[in-house]
């Protein structure tokens, strides 16, 4: 066990583990946050996906003695009223079936426009192409990030 | 306007619901723990009332409307919710949805599994809300005086013109039940015995299109899964099963992780015991496990690690390989009755002008949701509470009931939103497993699988393999058709589906192989295989008889129309439907006109009592099928909410084109060859089609499943659009096999 203070949301938290616990397993367990959701452990789904400062991060291969003062951003705290232009894009869209993969697919897109307010239509492909959705929504995924786009272009 | 009898129990009147209050609202205590906003907090009713088990009405005209059927993803929270509102005549924008709790008292059929929950629910919801307006009705004509006939309503007020009164529902509510002294007996509205239901044509939320009403939560990370639910002194519990389908527990070297830290307990488990009463829902799963408890899943996680189990091997575990071998001999060997004979096939087939014989198979499939099984269960001397991702509460409840030896009514099942389902939680051992350990470590626990448990455990889409043949006469008439599928625990042929009654002579044959894997359904059981194989094989039909293959078929269908084989009421299906998709997507996607330089490939099938048409285009990229576009027709009926509805056609789609291009489960020695999402390829973003549209053939037909049936055609179209791109016909799934990806 050791103590490790951590910025999440903007909120320091401060908690007792095991160093190699992932930050996935910290939120979900430790704090309640469980909104990043649990899909394989291996970092091959993108279930799990937080920020890291500004990267899109898989949470289940990121032990919690890793982070150290880098700023996390998981998606209760993408934005304050969930009203980021990716979460407004994806309820106008209605993107989501079962839901599950959402909040890592919703991060990953925040992170890839952050970067590349523009994506190409590859590039959006690329970004995405580590967040597996089984219930198959990925065109609506592509229509939302692009909708996003398009709002931040003209905001 | 339809006049209906009521089904509602008459005990059923107006009255202050025992819900009443707003933090109530919200059915599990651990949803509590979401932040309402101020605005959420005061718009708020003050009061509830409890018109019938489907709905509650507010004091302000709000009202609550329960979706009494499991939500894996097919979206009937939201659907079930707006078929009531529109019979109830209220604005869309004041309904507020609950999931309702496992009450067959009230409900009928609360499971989500074969498409059904729609077409099932349909009739019983539109009078759910057609009983509470009358019953508004009836106290605003007694609160006004005035004859009933005279009462109308329009968005969640009541009116009567002749006098100029309106009131509120909420108002009407109120005034019936007397808000003054809730204590005494309620002026009874009695239930009608009959209710007006209304014309399609007077529709207000029915066919227009309504978010999803969890949107909202899924986009800002809410707790609303099973796996999501905490609850104070909760555990964590994990499970070992065994490495190979066979095997039975031997012994363990539980001394060697008790130690660890945070770990409470480890324990070998016999989920059901001898003597205790199945369900059919009891199908899957591994009855012999180990499970570990402890305090973090992180801690469950290493320990599971470092646990030692030795296992039983029987001497004969399955392979493969063994299965390719066993499913090719037993589609070999003579077959026993027919399943369906029309005419005389053999007769037919040797005095055709052309044959053509074809062979398809199928691998296994793991389902693969998203969120890996879990279940929290509270276990103690006389009463369970348990909780999570279930399609089948009714009968999850009823086998605890024998396993934990509880009465029914000591039982609580609770349903949570399903991170997918697919079938695979219709098998609700899991739930069996989280109340069995429960009540070992006497401790509220959480049970959740790694993605490894959940991958190598089963309940997994049998393997396949189906024979066609096929005759034409000189004139390219086909004048014999036979099928012979077998399958693992699964015997795969739908006999009486199309081509019967199409064909002079017909022949279907079926027969299964017994497995030691676990075997369930999986998205559209059987059709899943059957449709891609029957309609690739359509096509090469088609292609003999040098016939366009739209042409081909919908000659078939009219055949079925005019002069059917055998008695008309047999077949299951209805041939005009049929070939109206078939037309509207030709019609849609331009099949005469268009050269875009893209592969095209057409499909058409019938299952879950709905009908399907496809047309793909594709492109390749080395050996991998790059779909352009996917152009879909379908007739389930009146469509509920059609942005929701094109969504399940979406996810269909893709689903099937995943499944049949890349993915299969393998086994050796009995033991999974693929364990996680590292060796089991599910499609990704890049891989799905660029664009999907979707059509629906408008005929007012009462509502049919929709969750299922856009998946099986769709690895028709992509199998005949592949014969178009490369020359060759691919006829063993995945078409394509990892090792062998170019591109």
């Amino acid at each position: 066990m050791a103590a490790f203070s951590l910025k999440i949301n903007g909120t320091q938290h401060e908690i007792n583990v095991d160093p190699t616990t992932p930050m996935l397993w910290v939120l979900r367990d430790h704090l309640h946050m469980v909104g990043t959701k649990y899909g394989c452990g291996i970092a091959q789904c993108g279930a799990c996906t937080i920020h890291l400062g500004d990267n899109a991060v898989r949470s289940c291969q990121l032990p919690v003695s890793s982070v150290g003062d880098q700023e996390i951003t998981t998606i209760e705290g993408l934005s304050e009223n969930g009203d980021h232009p990716v979460q407004k894009a994806w309820l106008e869209v209605d993107v989501p079936q079962c839901g599950y993969c959402q909040a890592g697919q919703i991060m990953t897109a925040s992170a890839l426009l952050k970067k590349n307010p523009n994506p190409s239509d590859t590039e959006i492909e690329n970004a995405m192409n580590g967040n597996i959705c089984r219930c198959g929504t990925y065109t609506r995924i592509r229509k939302a990030i692009k909708m996003a786009a398009n709002t931040n272009q003209n905001s | 306007m339809t006049l209906v009898k009521t089904k509602i129990g008459r005990r059923s009147f107006i009255r202050t619901s025992a819900l009443a209050g707003g933090g109530m609202m919200v059915g599990f205590s651990w949803l509590a723990s979401c932040k309402m906003t101020p605005e959420e907090v005061n718009s708020l009713p003050k009061e509830w009332f409890d018109i019938n088990g489907f709905l509650k009405i507010g004091d302000n005209g709000l009202v609550t409307i329960m979706s009494p059927n499991p939500e894996i993803g097919q979206n009937v929270k939201t659907a079930m919710p707006m078929i009531v509102a529109d019979e109830l005549d209220v604005d869309w924008k004041n309904v507020i949805v609950e999931q309702a709790p496992l009450n067959l008292d009230v409900f009928q059929r609360q499971l989500a599994g074969g498409s059904q929950s729609i077409r099932a629910g349909w009739e019983g919801l539109r009078m759910a809300g057609a009983t509470a307006r009358k019953m508004l009705r009836q106290a605003a004509a007694k609160a006004w005086e005035v004859p009933l006939e005279e009462v109308t309503t329009s968005n969640g007020t009541l009116y009567h013109k002749a006098s100029n009164k309106s009131a509120g529902y909420g108002e009407m509510a109120s005034a019936a039940v007397g808000v003054a002294s809730p204590n005494d007996p309620p002026e009874n509205i009695e239930v009608p015995e009959e209710v007006e239901l209304k014309d399609i044509n007077d529709f207000t939320i029915i066919g227009t299109d309504r978010l999803n009403v969890d949107g909202p939560k899924i986009v800002t990370g809410k707790p609303l899964f099973g796996i999501d639910v905490q609850e104070e002194g909760m555990l964590t519990a994990m499970i070992v099963h065994p490495e190979a389908f066979g095997q039975t527990f031997k012994s363990m070297d539980a001394e060697s992780i008790k130690s660890m830290p945070g770990i409470i307990d480890v324990f070998p488990v016999d989920v059901y015991p001898e003597g205790v009463e199945k369900q059919w829902s009891d199908g899957g799963g591994i009855p012999q496990l180990v499970a570990i408890v402890g305090e973090s899943t992180w801690q469950c996680m290493q320990a599971k690690k470092a646990l030692k189990v030795e296992w039983e091997s029987p001497s004969n575990l399955e392979s493969t390989e063994s299965y390719e071998d066993d499913l090719a001999k037993l589609l070999d060997a003579p077959a026993k009755e027919p399943a369906r004979s029309d005419g005389d096939f053999n007769k037919a087939i040797k005095g055709a002008a052309k044959v053509i014989e074809r062979t398809y198979s199928a691998p296994f499939l793991a389902h693969n949701t998203m969120e890996p099984m879990n279940f929290f269960a509270n276990v103690t001397a006389d009463k369970a509470e348990v909780k999570g991702p279930i399609q089948t509460p009714e009968f999850l409840e009823k086998t605890l009931s024998s396993v934990l030896g509880l009465p029914i009514d000591k039982i609580d099942v609770g349903m949570t939103r399903m991170g997918g389902g697919f079938g695979r939680r219709l098998y609700g051992h899991f739930g069996v497993e989280a109340a069995v350990i429960s009540k070992k470590v006497q401790a509220p626990i959480k049970l959740v699988y790694t993605r490894e448990d959940d991958m190598t455990q089963g309940t997994y889409r049998p393997a396949y393999k189906v024979r066609f043949k096929a005759g034409l006469d000189k004139d390219n008439n086909l004048i014999a058709w036979s099928v012979k599928g077998v399958g693992t625990n699964d015997d795969l042929v739908f006999e009486n589906r199309f081509p019967a009654g199409a064909v002079d002579n017909y022949l279907a044959e079926k027969t299964s192989l017994q497995t030691k894997i676990t075997t369930g359904a999986w998205r559209a059981p059987r059709s899943n295989f059957m449709a891609g194989a029957e309609q690739s094989f359509m096509d090469e039909v088609a292609e003999l008889a040098g016939k366009d293959p739209i042409e081909f078929r919908l000659e078939l269908f009219d055949r079925a129309i005019k002069d059917p084989v055998g008695p008309p009421e047999k077949n299951d299906y209805d041939p005009e439907r049929y070939a109206g998709v078939l037309k509207l997507v030709k019609e849609k996607a331009n099949w005469d006109g268009l050269d875009n330089g893209k592969a095209r490939g057409v499909s058409a099938y019938y299952c879950h009592n709905s009908y399907v048409a496809q047309v793909l285009d594709l492109t390749m990229d080395g050996n991998k099928p790059m779909v352009e576009k996917v152009v879909c027709a379908v007739d389930c009926g009146i469509v509920i909410n059609p942005i929701s509805a094109k969504n399940q056609i979406e996810g269909g789609i893709i689903d099937g084109i995943g499944h049949a291009t890349y993915s299969q489960m393998t086994f050796e020695n009995g033991v999974p060859q693929q364990q996680n999402f590292d060796s089991y390829h599910l499609i990704r973003n890049s891989e799905a089609p660029k664009q999907i549209e979707s059509y629906f053939v408008d005929n007012g037909i009462d509502p049919t499943g929709l969750g299922e049936p856009s998946l099986p055609p769709v690895i028709g179209a992509l199998a005949n659009a592949m014969y178009k791109a490369t020359g060759k016909r691919v006829y063993n799934q995945p078409f394509i096999l990892e090792k062998e990806i170019v591109g």
